[in-house]
C-alpha cells in the first residue's frame, strides 16, 4: 500500500482542522521525550516499541511513541478546566517483524481532561470520532474496563489476590492464569506445593541462612513479607463457585451495548460492587444516544482494549478498517495516568488518536 | 556463483564445525598462516569459506551476504528481528550447548519460578519505586520470554560481561545470561529458575533467505545438503 504522503498530510490537516472546530486548542510536543518517565509507566514493552536514544546531558530519551504523556504532562503544569486539547505530529514505533506496518507515522488527536461529567465526556469524543469516520464505513468496537475491575474489586478474597488479578488486567492470558487458580480450576502447581512445604519446616531467617549468603538489594524482610504472604495466599479459601462464574462469565461478555446493559444489570444483584460502573456504563449510553449514536447497534466486549497500552482503565473504543490490520483510530479513559504524572494531582481524562494514513488507505479502497 | 558459507573463524566453535562437516565428507582448513582469516572447502565444489566472528554471522546471514552460516541458534534469535522470516533453520549440530536462564539469589527462599519472579517484582517495586532490574545482554530473547510469560514491573539492564557479579554489586536483582555448568552461577550465591530457560542454544546451520540464490547456488546447495544429509528448502 503506497499513498503519497501529501494525501496523508491532507486528511491529517483536515481532522486537526476538525477537532480544533470542536472546541480544542491545539497543542504541540516534544519529539524527544525523557525514557524514564515512559519505561516507568509502560515498563520493558514500550523499550521494545521506541527508539530509544542518548542525550549527551539529558540521558537517555526515546522518540515520542505517542502523544498522550506529553499532553498529560503539559495539562498538569498548569492547564485550565475542562480542557480540550488536539494534536498532530509524527509518533515512531518500532516494528519487530517484517511488514507494512510503519514504524513513523501521523497521528492526530484529542484529549479531553474534565472532572464534572466524565460519562459525557466519553460520549462527546466518541460521538466526534464517529461522525468524523462515518463516511468511511469503518467497524467501531467499544469496551469498559473500569466494570472489569469493579467486579474484580468487588471479590470476596483477599486483598492480596484483587491486586493480583488488577495488576494483569491488561495481561489476559496471565489475568486467566490467576483465576484459574484462585477459583480452584486449576491445581496448584507442584514447584509452588514443594516450595510451601519448604516454607513451612522453619522460620524464614533459618531458611535464608540456610539457604546462602545474602546478596543483592532485595532485603531479608522483603523475602520473608512474600513468604508470609504465599503462606498466608495458601491458606485462602478458592474463589466462590458462582463467584468465580459471574467473573468468567464477565470477561467474555460481547452484544450490543444496549443489550450488554440489560445483561449487567441482570448481574448487579449477585455482584453488587459493579453496579456504580455499570450505573456509569448506563449513563454514558444515555449521553451517547442524545449524540446520535444508536447504543442497540454498537458493539460492546467487556474485554476489550485489554491488550492495548497498559493505561486505560474506563470506556475504550477502536474504530477497524475490513482486514485485520492495525485500528484506524483508538482512544479510551486513563484517569489512573493522570494520578502517576500528576504527582499527587489527578484529573479524568478521556483522549484518542486517528492515524491519517489509515484514512487514505481506506478512502482508496486500499484496506 | 559460488556459494558462501561463514564459520566462526577462531576456537572450539572452528574446530567443532571443521569436524561436523569433516564427517560428512566436506573438508574445511584454514589455509595460509595461522592469523589469515581465509579457508578452502574440499570434497565438493563451488563452495566458498568466509571465516567470520560468530558474533557478526547473523548480521551477515540477513544482509544476504552469506547463503549459509554456522553460529550459535541463540545469537541469531537474539540479534534478528522476526529471524524465521529472514534465515532458514538447516541443522542442528550438536555441539556448542549452553542455555540462556533466568537466575537469582539463593537467598530467595520465596522464588523458584518465573511466576514468583513476578510476584516478587510488584513487591520489589513498591517498596524501591523502581522496577526490578534484570541483567543481560541477551534482550531481545529474554524480553520475548517475560512478556510472553506475562510477567510486569521488570526492567533489562544491559550487561556485556560478568553479568554474574552484577547482583552483587547492587546493579540488578536478578540476571539472564548462558550458562554450560552453573559454577559460575553457584560462586556468585545464584540459583536458576525452575521454569527459567529462555532458549537451550547449540551451534546451528542457517541458510539466508535474502542470499542471491541463482541456479548455481541452488544446485550447490541441493549437492551441499544431500552430502550433509540435510533437508535444505530456502
Amino acid at each position: 500500500m503506497t499513498i503519497n504522503r501529501a494525501a496523508i498530510r491532507a486528511e491529517a490537516e483536515a481532522l486537526f482542522t476538525a477537532f480544533k472546530a470542536a472546541g480544542a486548542q491545539a497543542v504541540e510536543a516534544d519529539t524527544l521525550l525523557p525514557a524514564e518517565t515512559l519505561l516507568d509507566l509502560y515498563g520493558e514493552d514500550i523499550r521494545a516499541r521506541a527508539y530509544v536514544t542518548s542525550d549527551p546531558l539529558r540521558g537517555e530519551m526515546m522518540l515520542r511513541p505517542d502523544f498522550t504523556v506529553p499532553v498529560v504532562q503539559a495539562h498538569m503544569n498548569g492547564g485550565a478546566e475542562p480542557a480540550r486539547y488536539c494534536y498532530i505530529g509524527e509518533v515512531y514505533r518500532k516494528q519487530d517483524h517484517l511488514g507494512p506496518r510503519a514504524s513513523e507515522y501521523l497521528q492526530v488527536g484529542f484529549e479531553l481532561f474534565d472532572r464534572v461529567a466524565p460519562e459525557a465526556a466519553d460520549a462527546e469524543l466518541f460521538a466526534l470520532f464517529h461522525g468524523l469516520l462515518a463516511p468511511l464505513g469503518l467497524r467501531p468496537a467499544t469496551g469498559d474496563i473500569g466494570i472489569l475491575m469493579a467486579a474484580v474489586n468487588g471479590l470476596t478474597t483477599t486483598d492480596r489476590r484483587k491486586a493480583a488479578l488488577l495488576r494483569h488486567i491488561w495481561r489476559p492470558a496471565r489475568f486467566r492464569k490467576l483465576l484459574d487458580r484462585f477459583s480452584g480450576r486449576a491445581a496448584v502447581p507442584q514447584a509452588r506445593a514443594d516450595m510451601l512445604a519448604r516454607l513451612g519446616s522453619d522460620t524464614p531467617d533459618a531458611l535464608i541462612a540456610a539457604a546462602g549468603p545474602m546478596t543483592g538489594l532485595r532485603s531479608e524482610d522483603e523475602i520473608a513479607a512474600r513468604v508470609a504472604g504465599l503462606i498466608e495466599d495458601a491458606e485462602t479459601p478458592a474463589l466462590k463457585a458462582p463467584e468465580a462464574a459471574l467473573l468468567y462469565d464477565l470477561l467474555t461478555l460481547q452484544a450490543p451495548a444496549r443489550a450488554a446493559l440489560s445483561h449487567l444489570r441482570g448481574i448487579t444483584f449477585m455482584m453488587p460492587a459493579i453496579e456504580p460502573a455499570v450505573d456509569r456504563f448506563a449513563t454514558r449510553l444515555d449521553a451517547l444516544e442524545r449524540h446520535g449514536i444508536n447504543p442497540s447497534d454498537l458493539p460492546f466486549a467487556a474485554s476489550h482494549g485489554r491488550t492495548s497500552m497498559e493505561y486505560y482503565d474506563g470506556f475504550v473504543f477502536s474504530f477497524h478498517g475490513a482486514g485485520d490490520g492495525p485500528a484506524v483510530a483508538t482512544g479510551g479513559r486513563y484517569d489512573a495516568l493522570t494520578a502517576v504524572l500528576g504527582q499527587g494531582r489527578s484529573i479524568p481524562a478521556v483522549g484518542g488518536i486517528i492515524r491519517p494514513a489509515l484514512v487514505a488507505a481506506v478512502r482508496e479502497g486500499l484496506v | 556463483m559460488s556459494l558462501k558459507i561463514g564459520v566462526p573463524s577462531k576456537g572450539r566453535l572452528m574446530e567443532k564445525t571443521f569436524d561436523w562437516f569433516g564427517a560428512r565428507g566436506v573438508v574445511m582448513a584454514r589455509s595460509g598462516s595461522d592469523r589469515e582469516y581465509a579457508g578452502a572447502v574440499e570434497g565438493i565444489a563451488g563452495v566458498e569459506l568466509v571465516l567470520l566472528s560468530a558474533g557478526e554471522i547473523p548480521r551477515e546471514l540477513a544482509a544476504g551476504r552469506i547463503h549459509l552460516g554456522v553460529t550459535g541458534s541463540d545469537l541469531v534469535r537474539d540479534k534478528l528481528a522476526d529471524w524465521e522470516a529472514q534465515v532458514v533453520e538447516l541443522a542442528g549440530l550438536g555441539f556448542g550447548h549452553a542455555d540462556l536462564i533466568i537466575a537469582v539469589p539463593v537467598a530467595w527462599i520465596d522464588v523458584d519460578t518465573v511466576d514468583d519472579l513476578d510476584a516478587a517484582a510488584a513487591a520489589f517495586r513498591r517498596a524501591h519505586g523502581f522496577r526490578l532490574r534484570i541483567a543481560t545482554k541477551y534482550h531481545r530473547l529474554v524480553r520475548e520470554f517475560l512478556t510472553e510469560q506475562g510477567v510486569a514491573d521488570y526492567q533489562l539492564v544491559d550487561s556485556q560481561g560478568a553479568t554474574e557479579g552484577t547482583v552483587k554489586n547492587l546493579t540488578a536483582e536478578a540476571i539472564a545470561d548462558i550458562t554450560s555448568s552453573g559454577e559460575t552461577l553457584r560462586a556468585n550465591h545464584l540459583k536458576i529458575l525452575s521454569d527459567g530457560l529462555v532458549h537451550a542454544s547449540q551451534a546451528t546451520l542457517f541458510a539466508a533467505r535474502g542470499a542471491e540464490w541463482d541456479a548455481d547456488t541452488r544446485t550447490t546447495l541441493a549437492v551441499l545438503a544431500a552430502q550433509l544429509g540435510v533437508v535444505a528448502e530456502v
